[in-house]
C-alpha cells in the first residue's frame, strides 16, 4: 500500500502539468495540434489511473484544452470523480471542469446529485462554495428540483460568503425551475434587508433580474427598494435598483413621481459617473411614463439634458458614448429639449470612434424636422463620401433613408429632391443596401403619384447608365436599384419620353450578366415598354416605326431565352412567341396595339405589412376539416401522386376568398373603418387624420395635383441634389414672400392646409409648403382586418414560466420537494426551512378526523378570508405607500391614478386568487393539512359567527358540490367586494370567467369604463367574442356610429387555452347619484378538436356608486372650507363588530371606495373624494371600540345616503 | 447579466473564457475570434463598449472591454447592466488578477498596488506597467487560480462581489486550504516542474506513464 503511494507521487512528477502542457504548446508552434493530440493521450492514460491526484492533474489540463476549443465532454465521468474528491484542492478542480463543459445535455450530469448535496451540506464552507458556483454554471430542470430546497436553505447559512452564492444561484433554479419561485421568495425579499451587504447586494441583484423580466410582479416590493435606495451606499447595489425602478415606472406613474426628487438629489451629489449615469436613465424613463404637462417636468428634463451634455462633451469617450445612448431616450418624448443641442451632435458625427457616430446618426433621426431635412442629409452626404469603412457607410446609408422615409415621408417637402439623393447614393460602391435603396425608389413612385414623371426620367437615366453600376454584382449590391429602376419604367412608361432609348438600354446585351431576379423583370418590363411605344406610333400612324419596334425586340430577346435562370427564360420564350405573333399581326396591317396594352392594364396599390396575415379567417371556416371526404389509407398508398395533388387543392382554396358583392364589400370597409377609428389599439397608418383617404376605395379618387415645373429640373447627366437645396430655399424664400403679401391681402386663404402636419412641429415649419402638392397613398389593409399585433411576442420567452404572483400567500402544496427517506426528516423540514413561510401560513396541527370531515368545508372559508386579509394589506401597502408621496404637482396627474394603480395593483391579485382556489383543491385532497389551520383561526371564529350563520345554508349544500363549485361560490358570497382587488366577478361558466373593474372617465363627466378581464378557463380556443348589454334609460354603452343598441360590441381580441387579457367597454349615464345593475350577456365561439359551438354566459354589471368617485387629494384647509360652505347634505351610519385596525379600515375606504385621507388624528379621520360629476363628498370616520361611525357630507343627499350604504356593507364584512 | 468574460491577448489567442450559457466549442471559439476581431480594429482611445449585434444570440448584448499591456478583457453584457459598473469590475478584475499571480508566482507580495487600495485615476494609469510584472504567461500557467478568482466576483453571470478586498481575503483562505492539503500545485510539485525546466523539455516526454518500473531509475539523474 505504502509502496504504491509512493509510486504514484513519483509518477506524478512526470507527468506534465498545467505549466508544462501550456510551455509544450508553445514549444510546438508548427503542430501545434498533433502535439495537442498526443497529450490528450497521456492524459487519456492518466485518467484511468488510481490516484486521484493525476487524475485532478489531467482534468486541470483537459480545462485548459477546452479553452483552446477542444471537446472535453468525453472525461465527464472522470470529472465526476475528481469533483467527488475528498480534498478541495481537487474538487475545486473537478467543479471547475465541469463548470466549463457540462450541460443539460450532459448524460452523466446526473450522477452527480447527490454528490453535489454532500458538498452542499459540507462542513467546510469553501466546499459548500466551490459546489455552488459549478451548479450556477451546469444547473439543469432536474437538478433544480432535487437541490432547490437544500440551497434554500444555505440563503440563511451563518457564514455571509454562502448565504450570497445561495441567493444568487437561487436565480438560476428558478429559470430551471420555476415552481421554486414562490416557496423560496420571502426568504429572498429577506435577504434584501441581511446585514452583510454582499448578501443583501445578492438579492437585490436576483430580484432585479426576475423583476427585468415579469415587472408587475414585482411592484409590491417598490416599497422596500425606495428604502433601500435611500439607505444604500453600495453604488453597486444602488445602481441594479434604480435600473430596476427603470422598469417599474411605466407600470406605476405614482412610483415615477415619487422618485425624481431622490434621483434628482443623487444626480447633484454622486461622484461616481455610473450612479449619475444610471440615475439620468431612470429620470428620463420616469418622464417618459408619467403623461407630460407636469409643471416640473420641464426642469427634470433640463437637468437631464444638461447632465448629458456635460457627459457628450467629456473628453472620455466613453461618457460620450452613453450621453448620446441617454440622449436617444429623450429625444422620443421630449424631441425639443434634443434638438436645442444639434450643434453638439452634428459634432459628434466628425467624432474618430465609429460607435459614436453611430450614436449620433441614431439622434440625428429623431431631430429632423421638415426644416432641417435637406441640411441633415447633405451633411450626411458629404460623410458618405468621407466614410472610410463599409460598415459606417452602410449604415450612413440606411440613416438616410430612415431619416428620410420616418413617419410616412413626413419631412421630405421635395420628392424631386429625395429622388435624386436615391439617385446618388447609387453611386456607393461595395454597399450592400442596394435593395434598401430599390425598395425606396418603388415605393416613393408607386405612392408618390405625383413623382412619377420626374423618377421615370430618372430612372431611364439609371437604366442607361446600367454598366456603371452593374460592375457590382454581389448580392445585394448596388445592381438591385436596376430592378426597381426597370420596374419603374416599364411600370409608368407612359411618363416616359425616350421610351424608344430606354428599351434599347433595356435589351443591351450586358444585362445578360445581371443577376437572374433582376434579368426577369427586365424582360418583363420591356413589354410593358414596348406595349406603349406601340401604342404611341400606332396612334401617330407611323407603322414602319412600330414594326421596327418589334423587329428590334425579336432580334434581342432570345439572349434572355437562352439564360440560364429559369424565371427569365420562361418569360422571354413567353414574350418571344407573343411579339413573333404580333408581328405577324402587324404584317396583316391590324391593329394591335390596344389589345397588347390591355396586357398591362390596371394599377398597382401598395398593400401594407402584415396586411396578408391579418386577413381574418372567416366565420365558420374551419381550415384543418377536409373539403373532400379524405381519401383512404389504401388508396393514398395507391396512387400517391394523387394524394400530392390534391394537397395542393386545398391549399389553393385556403386563399380564396368568398365571392363578395360590391355592396357587402363596402359595408365591410365602412364597418372596420369605424371599428379602427374606436379601437384605442388600432395604430393609423398615418400620423394624421387629413393623410388617410378612407372614402376613396380606389386610386382614382386620389387628388393629383400637377407639378409645378417652374423650376428647370432637366439637369444633364445625373443631377445633384445640392442643386435642389439651394432651388429649395430659393422657393422657400419665396413661398415667404407670397405668403406675407396674401396676408396683407387676404387673411383667409390658408396654404398647405391638407398636407401632413405633424403635431410637433414648430411655428416656423408650418410655413414651409411642400414643393408640389403630393400625395401619399396609404397602403391596403385586407378587409376586416384583424386590429391586433400580437405577431411580436416571442412565445418561447424562457422568462415567460416566470412570471409568477409572489405576493399571493403560500399554499400548503407550494413547496419545495424534499429528500423523504424517513418520515422524521418529512415533518421537520417545511418549518425548518420555511420560518418565513410559517409565520404567515399554518402550524401543523394533528386533529382528530371527525372533526376535520365536518369542519373542512367551514375550515377553508376561513382560511381564505385571512389569507384575503394578508392579500389586501399588502395591496394597501403600496398604495399607502404611494399616496402619501409630497404633494401632487399637478391634480389633473393625481387623478388618472386610480385608474392606473387600481388595475396594476388588482390585476395580478385577481389571477392569483384563482390559482388559490385550484390549490385548495389539492389541499382538500391532503386534508390533513388544511385542517391545520384551525387551531390558528380559532380566536376569529366568535367574531364572524354572525356571518357564518349567513352562510350555513349555503354552506351545507357547497359539501356535497364539487369543490369548483363551491369556491366558485365562496367568492359570490363575499361579494360585491373581494378585498383588495377592485375586480369583481363577473360571470362565469366552464370556458370563461369573466371579472371587471370600473372607473370613472376624468375627461368626461358622463362616462365611466369597465375594464373586463376576460379568461379562458377551457382547454379551447375561444374567439368571435361579443359584449351586449341591455342598455337602462340611464345607464348606456357607448357604441360605435351607426349601430343599433342591440348590437355588441366585439372584444379585440381572441382567447386561446388559460389565457386571459382585458377589455375596455365605455359607459354613458346620465345620474350618477344611484347605483344601478345591467344585464348583458357575452357570446363567444368555443373552438376545439371537435369543432365550434356557439356559447352564451348572461351576466350582470354592477355599477356602484363609488365606481364614480374619483381619488382626488384635498388639502386640510380646502377641505375646512368646503364644510364650512354650508350647501352640503349630510347623513351618517354606524357599524358595529368592527375588528380591524383602524389604519386597514381607513385603506379599505380608500381602495374600494376612492377616497383619499385628508387628515388622521388618533382614531379619527377625515377624508374626500369627488365624483365624476363634480360632487364634492366628504366623511369623517370615528372609530370606537368595537364600531365605527361615518359622517358624510355630499352635495348631493341620494348619493351620499347610496354611498354609506355601500360602504355600510362593506365594513359589515370585516 | 453577464453572457460571456473572454480574456485574449493582441493575437487572439483565448487566455481565459467563460461562458454562462452553454456552447459548443467551435461555436465558443467562432466567438471568440470574432470578437477579437471587432475589438483588434479599435484603437485604444475611442469608446469601450460595442455593438456586437447577433454575435451572442441577441440584440440585447454588447462588449464592454479594456485593453491591459498584451490582453483584452471582454465582458459580454446585456441591457440589466450599468456600462460604466462593468467597466469598473473589469478593473476589479484585473486588479485581483495581478495580486494574486504576484503572489503565487514570487511567494510574496511584491505588488505594489494592493487589492486594499481603491480605485483611483492614477491607479489605473499604472496599472499597465504593472501588469508586465505579471506576465501573460502568468495567467495561463495558472488558468485554474485564475478561475477560481474569476468565480469569487461573477457566477452565473451574476456579480457575486465587488469588494476587492473581500475578493482577495476569499481567494487567498482559498489558497491556504489548498496548502494545507498539499495541494496540486504545492510546493513539490513546483520544484519538480522547475527542474524539468532545467533540463531538456523532451526527456519527460519520452517517458511512459503507465510503466512506473522504467522510470524510476531515472530519477537520480534529475534530482
Amino acid at each position: 500500500m505504502a509502496l504504491k503511494m509512493v509510486k504514484g507521487s513519483i509518477d506524478r512528477m512526470f507527468d506534465k502539468n498545467l505549466q508544462d502542457l501550456v510551455r509544450g504548446i508553445r514549444n510546438h508552434k508548427e503542430d501545434e495540434a498533433k502535439y495537442i493530440s498526443q497529450c490528450i493521450d497521456e492524459i487519456k492514460q492518466e485518467l484511468k489511473q488510481d490516484n486521484i491526484a493525476v487524475k485532478a492533474n489531467a482534468v486541470c489540463k483537459l480545462t485548459y484544452l477546452q479553452m483552446l476549443g477542444y471537446d472535453i465532454s468525453w472525461a465527464a465521468f472522470n470529472i465526476i470523480e475528481v469533483m467527488s474528491a475528498s480534498k478541495f484542492t481537487f474538487k475545486r478542480i473537478g467543479y471547475l471542469a465541469a463548470s466549463q463543459c457540462f450541460h443539460e445535455g450532459t448524460d452523466v450530469i446526473m450522477l452527480t446529485t447527490n454528490q453535489i448535496r454532500k458538498d452542499l451540506s459540507s462542513p467546510n464552507q469553501y466546499d459548500t462554495g466551490v459546489a455552488l458556483t459549478g451548479l450556477s454554471c451546469f444547473v439543469t430542470p432536474d437538478l433544480a428540483r432535487d437541490l432547490a430546497n437544500d440551497i434554500m436553505t444555505l440563503m440563511s447559512h451563518t457564514k455571509p460568503y454562502i448565504r450570497k452564492k445561495a441567493v444568487l444561484i437561487m436565480y438560476k433554479v428558478f429559470l430551471k425551475y420555476p415552481e421554486s419561485l414562490r416557496p423560496a421568495f420571502p426568504r429572498l425579499k429577506e435577504k434584501l434587508e441581511d446585514p452583510d451587504p454582499g448578501v443583501q447586494s445578492a438579492a437585490v441583484n436576483v430580484i432585479c433580474e426576475l423583476a427585468r423580466r415579469n415587472p408587475k410582479n414585482y411592484l409590491s416590493l417598490a416599497p422596500l427598494f425606495f428604502k433601500l435606495m435611500t439607505s444604500s451606499t453600495n453604488n453597486w447595489v444602488l445602481i441594479k435598483i434604480i435600473k430596476l425602478f427603470g422598469a417599474l415606472t411605466p407600470l406605476e406613474p405614482r412610483l415615477g413621481k415619487k422618485l425624481i426628487e431622490p434621483l434628482t438629489n443623487l444626480i447633484h451629489s454622486t461622484s461616481a459617473m455610473s450612479l449619475l449615469y444610471e440615475c439620468v436613465n431612470t429620470v428620463i424613463a420616469v418622464l417618459i411614463s408619467l403623461s407630460s404637462g407636469m409643471p416640473n417636468h420641464s426642469a427634470s428634463i433640463q437637468l437631464c439634458v444638461q447632465k448629458l451634455r456635460i457627459l457628450i462633451e467629456d473628453s472620455d469617450q466613453n461618457l460620450k458614448y452613453l450621453g448620446l445612448l441617454a440622449m436617444s431616450k429623450i429625444l422620443k418624448t421630449h424631441p425639443k429639449s434634443v434638438q436645442s443641442h444639434k450643434d453638439l451632435i452634428l459634432q459628434c458625427l466628425d467624432d474618430k470612434d465609429e460607435s459614436i457616430r453611430l450614436r449620433a446618426l441614431d439622434l440625428l433621426y429623431g431631430m429632423v424636422s421638415k426644416k432641417n431635412l435637406m441640411e441633415i442629409v447633405k451633411k450626411l452626404m458629404i460623410h458618405v463620401d468621407k466614410a472610410e469603412g463599409t460598415t459606417y457607410r452602410d449604415e450612413l446609408l440606411t440613416k438616410i433613408i430612415d431619416i428620410c422615409s420616418q413617419s410616412n415621408y413626413q419631412y421630405i417637402t421635395n420628392f424631386e429632391w429625395y429622388i435624386s439623393i436615391l439617385v446618388e447614393l447609387t453611386r456607393l460602391e461595395g454597399t450592400r443596401h442596394g435593395h434598401l435603396i430599390a425598395a425606396q425608389m418603388l415605393d416613393v413612385a408607386i405612392r408618390v403619384k405625383a413623382i412619377r414623371k420626374f423618377a421615370v426620367s430618372q430612372m431611364a437615366m439609371l437604366l442607361d447608365n446600367a454598366h456603371l453600376i452593374a460592375s457590382n454584382t454581389q448580392r445585394n449590391g448596388i445592381c438591385e436599384v436596376l430592378y426597381a429602376a426597370a420596374w419603374i419604367c416599364g411600370e409608368f412608361s407612359e411618363h416616359l419620353e425616350e421610351a424608344n432609348q430606354t428599351l434599347e438600354a433595356m435589351l443591351r446585351p450586358k444585362v445578360t450578366t445581371l443577376p437572374g431576379h433582376i434579368q426577369a423583370v427586365y424582360v418583363q418590363n420591356m413589354v410593358k415598354l414596348y406595349a406603349s411605344i406601340l401604342q404611341q406610333k400606332e396612334q401617330s400612324g407611323e407603322k414602319e416605326a412600330a414594326q421596327e419596334i418589334t423587329q428590334l425586340m425579336i432580334e434581342r430577346l432570345p439572349q434572355f431565352v437562352q439564360s440560364a435562370d429559369l424565371e427569365v427564360q420562361e418569360r422571354a420564350s413567353c414574350i418571344l412567341q407573343l411579339i413573333k405573333y404580333i408581328q405577324k399581326l402587324q404584317i396583316k396591317e391590324v391593329p394591335v396595339a390596344e389589345e397588347v396594352i390591355a396586357l398591362f392594364a390596371g394599377e398597382l396599390n401598395p398593400v401594407a405589412p402584415k396586411a396578408q396575415k391579418k386577413v381574418p379567417v372567416p366565420e365558420g371556416l374551419d381550415l384543418d376539416a377536409w373539403i373532400n371526404e379524405p381519401p383512404s389509407d389504401s388508396e393514398s398508398e395507391d396512387e400517391k401522386p394523387k394524394t400530392i395533388f390534391h394537397d395542393e387543392e386545398q391549399r389553393h382554396s385556403r386563399h380564396r376568398q368568398p365571392e363578395i358583392d360590391e355592396e357587402e364589400l363596402a359595408r365591410r370597409r365602412e364597418a372596420r373603418k369605424q371599428e379602427q377609428a374606436n379601437n384605442p389599439f388600432y395604430i393609423k397608418s398615418s400620423p394624421s387624420p387629413q393623410k388617410r383617404y378612407q372614402d376613396t376605395p380606389g386610386v382614382e379618387h386620389i387628388p393629383v395635383v400637377q407639378i409645378d415645373l417652374s423650376v428647370p429640373l432637366k439637369v444633364p447627366g445625373m443631377p445633384m441634389s445640392d442643386q435642389y437645396v439651394k432651388l429649395e430655399e430659393e422657393r422657400r424664400h419665396k413661398q415667404k414672400l407670397e405668403k406675407d403679401k396674401k396676408k396683407k391681402k387676404q387673411k383667409k386663404e390658408k396654404r398647405g392646409k391638407h398636407h401632413r402636419h405633424n403635431s410637433l412641429h414648430t411655428e416656423s415649419e408650418e410655413d414651409i409648403a411642400p414643393a408640389h402638392h403630393v400625395d401619399i397613398i396609404t397602403e391596403e389593409m385586407p378587409e376586416n382586418a384583424l386590429p391586433s399585433d400580437e405577431d411580436d411576442k416571442d412565445p418561447n420567452d424562457p422568462y415567460k414560466a416566470l412570471d409568477i404572483d409572489l405576493d399571493k400567500p403560500l399554499a400548503d402544496s407550494e413547496k419545495l420537494p424534499v429528500q423523504r427517506h424517513r418520515n422524521v426528516e418529512t415533518l421537520k423540514s417545511p418549518d425548518s426551512e420555511a420560518p418565513l413561510v410559517e409565520k404567515k401560513s399554518k402550524k401543523p396541527k394533528k386533529k382528530e378526523k371527525k372533526h376535520k370531515e365536518k369542519e373542512r368545508g367551514k375550515g377553508k372559508e376561513k382560511e381564505k378570508k385571512v389569507i384575503e386579509e394578508e392579500e389586501e394589506k399588502k395591496g394597501e401597502d403600496l398604495d399607502f405607500w404611494l399616496s402619501t408621496a409630497p404633494p401632487p404637482a399637478s391634480t389633473t396627474q393625481l387623478q388618472t391614478e386610480p385608474v392606473v394603480g387600481a388595475a396594476v395593483v388588482a390585476e395580478p391579485q385577481e389571477v392569483k386568487k384563482e390559482e388559490r382556489e385550484e390549490r385548495d383543491e389539492e389541499e382538500e385532497d391532503e386534508g390533513k393539512k388544511s385542517s391545520k389551520h384551525k387551531k390558528k383561526k380559532h380566536k376569529k371564529e366568535k367574531e364572524e359567527k354572525s356571518k357564518d350563520k349567513k352562510k350555513s345554508k349555503k354552506k351545507s349544500h357547497h359539501s356535497e358540490e364539487e369543490t369548483t363549485e363551491s369556491v366558485q361560490n365562496g367568492t359570490l358570497d363575499d361579494e360585491p367586494l373581494p378585498p383588495m382587488s377592485s375586480y369583481r366577478l363577473l360571470a362565469e361558466n366552464p370556458y370563461v370567467k369573466m371579472t371587471y373593474d370600473i372607473q370613472g372617465n376624468l375627461q368626461n363627466d358622463s362616462q365611466v369604463t369597465v375594464s373586463v378581464i376576460f379568461e379562458n378557463k377551457s382547454t379551447s380556443f375561444l374567439k368571435s367574442m361579443e359584449l351586449n348589454v341591455l342598455d337602462s334609460l340611464n345607464t348606456k354603452m357607448l357604441r360605435p356610429e351607426g349601430s343599433s343598441v342591440h348590437d355588441g360590441i366585439p372584444v379585440p381580441f381572441q382567447l386561446p387555452p388559460g389565457i386571459s387579457n382585458e377589455a375596455q367597454f365605455v359607459f354613458t349615464l346620465q345620474s350618477i347619484v344611484m347605483a344601478q345593475k345591467l344585464k348583458g350577456t357575452l357570446s363567444f365561439i368555443v373552438k376545439n378538436d371537435e369543432g365550434s359551438t356557439h356559447e352564451k354566459l348572461d351576466f350582470k354589471l354592477h355599477f356602484s356608486c363609488a365606481s364614480y368617485l374619483i381619488t382626488t387629494p384635498c388639502y386640510s384647509d380646502a377641505f375646512a372650507k368646503l364644510l364650512e360652505s354650508g350647501d352640503l347634505h349630510m347623513s351618517s351610519i354606524k357599524v358595529d363588530g368592527i375588528s380591524i385596525s383602524f389604519q386597514h379600515l381607513l385603506a379599505k375606504i380608500c381602495f374600494h371606495h376612492h377616497f383619499s385621507v385628508v387628515e388622521r388624528v388618533d382614531s379619527c379621520a377625515s377624508m374626500y373624494s369627488r365624483s365624476i360629476q363634480g360632487h364634492h363628498v366628504c366623511l369623517l370616520v370615528k372609530k370606537g371600540e368595537n364600531s365605527v361611525s361615518i359622517d358624510g357630507k355630499c352635495n348631493d343627499s341620494t348619493l351620499l345616503s347610496n354611498l354609506l350604504d355601500e360602504m355600510k356593507e362593506t365594513l359589515s364584512k370585516c | 447579466m453577464i453572457n460571456a468574460i473572454l480574456v485574449f491577448n493582441n493575437h487572439g489567442k483565448p487566455r481565459l473564457v467563460r461562458f454562462y450559457q452553454h456552447l459548443a466549442e467551435e461555436v465558443q471559439q467562432q466567438i471568440i475570434r470574432e470578437t477579437f476581431h471587432l475589438v483588434l480594429k479599435r484603437d485604444d482611445h475611442i469608446c469601450n463598449f460595442l455593438e456586437c449585434g447577433s454575435l451572442f444570440g441577441g440584440s440585447d448584448y454588447k462588449l464592454i472591454y479594456r485593453h491591459y499591456a498584451t490582453l483584452y478583457f471582454v465582458f459580454c453584457v446585456d441591457s440589466s447592466e450599468s456600462e460604466l459598473g462593468i467597466l469598473d469590475l473589469i478593473q476589479g478584475v484585473f486588479i485581483c488578477f495581478v495580486a494574486t499571480l504576484q503572489v503565487l508566482e514570487r511567494g510574496e507580495e511584491v505588488f505594489p498596488y494592493s487589492s486594499r487600495m481603491m480605485f483611483s485615476q492614477v491607479f489605473v494609469e499604472t496599472l499597465d506597467k504593472c501588469f508586465e510584472n505579471v506576465c501573460e504567461l502568468d495567467l495561463i500557467f495558472h488558468m485554474d487560480k485564475v478561475h477560481h478568482i474569476l468565480q469569487e466576483v461573477v457566477i452565473g453571470g451574476m456579480v457575486l462581489e465587488t469588494n476587492m478586498n473581500e475578493i482577495v481575503a476569499q481567494v487567498e483562505a482559498q489558497s491556504k486550504l489548498e496548502k494545507a492539503e498539499g495541494g496540486l500545485s504545492a510546493a513539490p510539485s513546483r520544484a519538480v516542474s522547475a527542474v524539468k525546466n532545467i533540463n531538456l523539455p523532451e526527456i519527460p516526454r519520452n517517458i511512459n506513464i503507465g510503466d512506473i518500473n522504467i522510470k524510476v531509475p531515472n530519477l537520480s539523474q534529475f534530482m
